[in-house]
Formats: structure tokens, C-alpha cells, sequence
């Protein structure tokens, strides 16, 4: 048994190591930090863990297969893509995060839950269980060689992207006034709304910003994985939830770290592990979610005592 | 009075079962599958319940004591003759034993609880978002496992061959059986410990209580009701992977939410209705008319329509349609003289 874990463990940290496994593993970290800003960001000023944020992914996915089945140009597609996401964001906030505002954050979270599924289960009725394939972009999925290593476009193009993107959010929250009442509204919602922060108009901010993010998130992801079915981005926005409360949700920073952590991790894993073990990836995956969680519940990238338990 | 008003806490929950169960007797073969399944809901519902209700902490693991529970039932229960074809892959303890019904049921049980147990030795000490993750991780390894791993089930495929055991009778009684554990445990000192710490953590760790402790209790008593009601699951329908995951934890957390998650009398009355309308749907997806209006809604309807109500009923009535509350004849009588 130890000699097989051994053989096995050996052949995973030689796959590891490899060029081509690490390149894939950062593109597949990009993707999820992207999404773990997005579910960040809504945090901040709600305190709301949105389960349905994949299902906002979905939705955008859904759009650009339907651009790429009408023949529309690339970009009219992704003009849809981020129309369709940011109405649904916007629907959202004001329909069921808006009213449900006051109540606890299980209450919400479980809102969020039904939303989710209630997305789903509509896709489901609309375009059943085969799904579409959104084909538009399937060009930046060829590889090109550099010293070696096969790196597809998209790998390249999600960590361009997603660097940008952080970058200007970055610029978002520190140089705009808007920006400026998100972090104070993250910090401590009743204080800002005294000093005059409009809670609307800050969490519509923070949601709109979400949304742009999925929307990219969406582009990005059919690239990857064209065949876009109702249950789209499920299980990525499962692992990066993960990422994100392992990273430390408190802060925007630690949760990107986590949701990078967490994606570089799993792509790692996709792509080390022995074949006779990758299916167990995902028991692999959050056996050591509930272990960092057991080891650091703040979060892996929180500093400081633990957070009193509120009252 | 007091016991009067504590007996309906008991009573109200099981009179309901009972009367669902004595409406399904009445019912075609056909449409008597609906009303079993909802009485099985009811027993994990409450399972869910003995802990979330009790805590405050959401748990959306659960269902992998539920498909522990179905999977020890299954697999114990199939003849041994018929193992081979399905499971060839069995442990050889696993392959060479079948037991009956009932002791199939109660070790079901017994493996949920320690399962739940040993989960929870390590999880309970987590509270709020990273509980909830950590869960959610628990249901996600559970399935992964017993997706791949075919010395303990079939894996990717159907149980098969499982005794169909549970009947109307066995459905009510097993679920009036969790109510009544269910309800022992909130009135114990334990349930009242919990309670007291879900209202108020600081005040009950003032006064002494261990709140890592009860939920522990709590936790791995939901683990044997859940695999309970796991393997009265598995006993009714042919139970795959797929069928103890991600939609049966919506639906049974939508249950409970609908119907108050912090009250017995909520559980029931949510897994109750959410099944009445979901059933209903299900017939009306196949096409059929009420009061001589022809209603046929195309297939999927139902799901969208227990999501949209999930989040309406979220919205206007954040603690459940029985607001979380247990039944209670005071109450009633109160509201019709004082109409609030």
C-alpha cells in the first residue's frame, strides 16, 4: 500500500513539475481568481456569499452559444454576453439580495441557493440537458509553442485578462470615489451609510463590477470548454467558494488569493495526478479544503487573531 | 397545560404524517409512490432539521449521511446470488452478507451517526461560512468516493435488485419514529443546551455549556436519523450517486427553509408541502386536469417552479410558513382575538 503511495506520489510530483502542467495550472488560477473577486466583491458589502454567481457565468456562456449558433460576429456575441449578465446581476440584487438584506447571512445564502437552482432548472426548460456548444472563439483554444511548451492562446489570454482586470478594479477601489465607499462600506457598512455612503448605490456598484467579472468569466470559459449545458460552471463556482473562504473572505485580496490558490491547486492535481487516481481529485481537492479550514478558519491569507464571533 | 401545550409539539408533527399517510392509502398504486416519497422527505427533513434547526448552523452535508445510510441498506439488503452481477466488486464481508429489512435500516443508522460523528469531531469546531464550506466539502468527497469506489456499492451504477420495502406503513412509521427522536432530543437538557446557544453563543458559553460539545451531539444524532431515512430511500426507488447530491440537498434544505427552520412542526409542514406541490407538478408535467382545466406543463416546470417559490417565500417570509414556530393551540385562539 505505502509502496503504491509512494510510486504514486513520485509520479505526481515529477508530472508537477512539469512546464506544460504548471502553465495550465496558472490559466485555470486566472479564471478562478476572476470569479473569486466577483464573489469578493459582493461579499464586501453585503455579506452575502452568492451561491448563484456560476449560475450568472451560465447564463453569459448560454448567450455566446446562442451568438455563435445565429452566426453573429464575435463581439456582437460578447456585447450579449455582458448585456445578458449584467441585467441578470442587476435583476438579482434588486429582486431578492435587496429585500432579504436585513436577514441572516444563512437566510441569504440559502436565497442565493434557490436562485441558483431556479436559474438552472430555467436553462434546463430552455435548452435541455444536451446543451449548446458556443464555438465563436474556438480559435484561441490552438496552441502555440514557446521553447517547448504547448500553451494555449486562451492560457495566455486568461492571464493577460485577468491581470488586467485586477488591475482595474484595483484602480476602481482606490482612485474613484465609488471605490473608495466600497472598501468603507466593506469595512463597516452602518459607519459609512452615517457618513453619507448611499447603500444603493454602493451595492449596485459592487454588483455591476461582479457582473462585469462573470461576464469576462463566461468569455474565457466557453473558450476552454465550449459545450455549455445547464449545470455550466457549477462545480467551478463550488471550488472557488472554497478558495475563497479558505483564502479569507474579510478582505478582497486574501479571497483572489484563495480562489487563485485554489484553482492553481486543482489544475495542478488535474494535471500531475497518476491516472489511476485523477478521479479521486475532487476528495483530494476538499480533503484539503477541510483541512486549511481546520488549521487556519479565518483563512490561509488573513493576518491577525481570529475575528470574535458576532453578536 | 403545559404538558397539553407540549404534547401538540409531538402530536401535531405525527397527526400530520398520519393523515398523509391514511390520504395515500386511498390513492391509486400510481399516484401512492408520491405520498411515500414525501413521508421519506419527511424523515430527512427532520434528520436535517435535529441539527440545523437546533444550531443555527446551515449544513449542506447531510445528504452524504443520507446516501451512507442508502448506500449500507443497498447493498446489505440485495440476495447474495444477485451481488455479482451488480456490485462484482464488493468487499468479500460485503458480498457474503444479507440481512433483512429492519436490521438493514438500523445499520443504516448506525453508520450514518458514526460517520456523522466522525465528521464531526473535526468540523464542529468551525462556525458560520467556513462550517458551511467544510460541509459542503463532506458532501462533495462522499460523493466522489462513492461514485468511484466499487468495493462498498455500485458505483456509477443503479442499485438494482433492492428489496422495495417501503410502503406507506413503513414510510409513516419511519418518519414518525424520527419526529419522536427528533422531539426527545429539543426537550432534553442537550437540544435545550444547543437551543440556548443558538440564541445567544456568548451567554450560553457564560453559562457553561460546551457549545462544540452539543453540536457534536446534534450532529452525529441527525447523522443516524439521516441514515435512517437514507436507507428508507433506498428501499423505495432505485437510488443512484446522482440522486443523493446536489438536487436532493436543494430540495431538502428548500424544505426546510419553506417551512421554518427552526421549528419540529416547520420541518414537516415544509417537507410536507414542498412534496404536495412538487408531486403535483410531476402529474401535471405528464398531463392532467384538475376541474375539467386541461393543465400540461412541459417537463422541468416543477424544478422552476419550487425554485421561484424558495426564493419568494425567502423574501416575504424570511422564517418559513409557520414562521419557525411550533404548533400551538394558544397561538390560534390568541391571533383570532387579537387579529395582528
Amino acid at each position: 500500500m505505502s509502496a503504491i503511495v509512494a510510486s504514486g506520489l513520485t509520479e505526481f510530483l515529477g508530472n508537477a513539475i512539469e512546464p506544460q502542467v504548471q502553465v495550465d495550472a496558472v490559466g485555470q488560477g486566472a479564471i478562478f481568481a476572476l470569479m473569486a473577486v466577483g464573489i469578493g466583491l459582493v461579499f464586501g458589502v453585503l455579506r452575502l456569499v452568492n451561491f448563484a454567481y456560476g449560475q450568472l457565468v451560465m447564463a453569459g456562456a448560454f448567450a455566446l452559444a446562442l451568438a455563435s449558433e445565429w452566426d453573429w460576429p464575435v463581439w456582437a456575441g460578447i456585447v450579449l454576453c455582458f448585456a445578458v449578465v449584467l441585467v441578470l446581476s442587476i435583476a438579482m440584487e434588486r429582486l431578492v439580495f435587496r429585500p432579504l438584506r436585513t436577514q441572516s447571512p444563512a437566510v441569504m445564502l440559502v436565497a442565493t441557493f434557490a436562485v441558483a437552482f431556479l436559474l438552472q432548472s430555467i436553462a434546463l426548460l430552455w435548452f435541455g440537458s444536451l446543451g449548446k456548444t458556443a464555438a465563436s472563439l474556438a480559435y484561441l483554444n490552438r496552441p502555440v509553442t514557446v521553447a517547448d511548451v504547448d500553451i494555449r492562446k486562451i492560457t495566455i489570454v486568461a492571464i493577460v485578462v485577468a491581470v488586467i482586470s485586477l488591475a482595474a478594479l484595483v484602480t476602481l477601489l482606490t482612485r474613484t470615489t465609488v471605490g473608495l465607499q466600497m472598501r468603507a462600506a466593506a469595512m463597516d457598512f452602518r459607519t459609512a451609510r452615517l457618513l453619507g455612503v448611499r447603500a444603493n448605490r454602493v451595492i449596485g456598484a459592487a454588483v455591476l463590477a461582479s457582473g462585469v467579472l462573470a461576464a469576462i468569466v463566461a468569455v474565457m470559459l466557453t473558450v476552454q470548454s465550449p459545450l455549455v449545458t445547464p449545470n455550466y460552471a457549477l462545480r467551478e463556482t463550488i471550488v472557488v467558494l472554497a478558495g475563497v473562504v479558505l483564502g479569507g473572505m474579510n478582505r478582497l485580496g486574501s479571497a483572489t488569493l484563495g480562489g487563485f490558490a485554489i484553482g492553481y491547486g486543482s489544475g495542478l492535481l488535474g494535471g500531475a495526478l497518476p491516472t489511476a487516481q485523477s478521479q479521486y481529485l475532487t476528495s483530494l481537492l476538499f480533503g484539503l479544503v477541510i483541512l486549511v479550514l481546520l488549521i487556519r478558519p479565518a483563512g490561509l491569507f488573513t493576518r491577525g487573531p481570529l475575528p470574535v464571533e458576532r453578536v | 397545560m403545559r404538558t397539553r401545550r407540549t404534547a401538540l409539539t409531538l402530536l401535531g408533527p405525527c397527526a400530520l404524517v398520519v393523515a398523509a399517510a391514511l390520504i395515500g392509502s386511498f390513492t391509486s398504486r400510481s399516484t401512492e409512490i408520491y405520498f411515500i416519497n414525501a413521508l421519506v422527505s419527511v424523515s430527512i427533513v427532520v434528520a436535517l432539521y435535529t441539527f440545523v434547526g437546533n444550531s443555527g448552523v446551515l449544513s449542506f452535508g447531510h445528504i452524504s449521511f443520507v446516501a451512507v445510510g442508502a448506500w449500507t441498506a443497498g447493498v446489505l439488503s440485495v440476495p447474495t446470488d444477485e451481488k455479482p452481477a451488480t456490485m462484482q466488486y464488493l468487499f468479500g464481508f460485503l458480498r457474503d452478507t444479507t440481512v433483512g429489512n429492519v436490521p438493514s435500516l438500523l445499520v443504516a443508522a448506525a453508520v450514518g451517526g458514526v460517520f456523522a460523528l466522525l465528521v464531526g469531531l473535526a468540523l464542529m469546531r468551525l462556525s458560520g461560512l467556513a462550517a458551511g464550506i467544510a460541509t459542503f466539502a463532506v458532501l462533495e468527497i462522499t460523493n466522489n468516493v462513492l461514485r468511484y469506489y466499487e468495493k462498498v456499492g455500485p458505483g456509477l451504477n443503479t442499485f438494482s435488485s433492492v428489496p422495495e420495502t417501503t410502503d406507506l406503513l413503513q414510510a409513516a412509521v419511519g418518519a414518525v419514529a424520527v419526529i419522536a427522536i427528533a422531539f426527545a432530543y429539543q426537550r432534553s437538557r442537550f437540544g435545550r443546551r444547543l437551543r440556548a446557544a443558538r440564541e445567544d453563543a456568548p451567554a450560553a458559553r457564560a453559562v457553561g455549556i460546551s457549545i462544540y460539545r452539543e453540536r457534536l451531539a446534534a450532529f452525529a444524532l441527525s447523522g443516524v436519523l439521516a441514515g435512517f431515512a437514507g436507507g428508507l430511500h433506498v428501499h423505495l426507488l432505485p437510488v443512484n450517486v446522482d440522486s443523493v447530491y446536489l438536487d436532493l440537498t436543494f430540495i431538502t434544505l428548500a424544505m426546510l427553509v419553506i417551512g421554518g427552520m427552526t421549528s419540529l412542526w416547520g420541518a414537516v409542514v415544509g417537507a410536507l408541502a414542498v412534496s404536495g406541490l412538487d408531486s403535483t407538478l410531476a402529474e401535471a408535467e405528464n398531463g392532467i386536469a384538475p376541474l375539467g382545466l386541461s393543465v400540461d406543463l412541459p417537463a422541468g416546470t416543477r424544478i422552476v417552479v419550487v425554485g421561484a417559490l424558495m426564493a419568494i417565500v425567502l423574501v416575504v417570509r424570511p422564517s418559513g410558513l409557520t414562521g419557525g414556530r411550533e404548533l400551538s393551540l394558544d397561538r390560534l385562539t390568541e391571533r383570532r382575538e387579537r387579529p395582528a
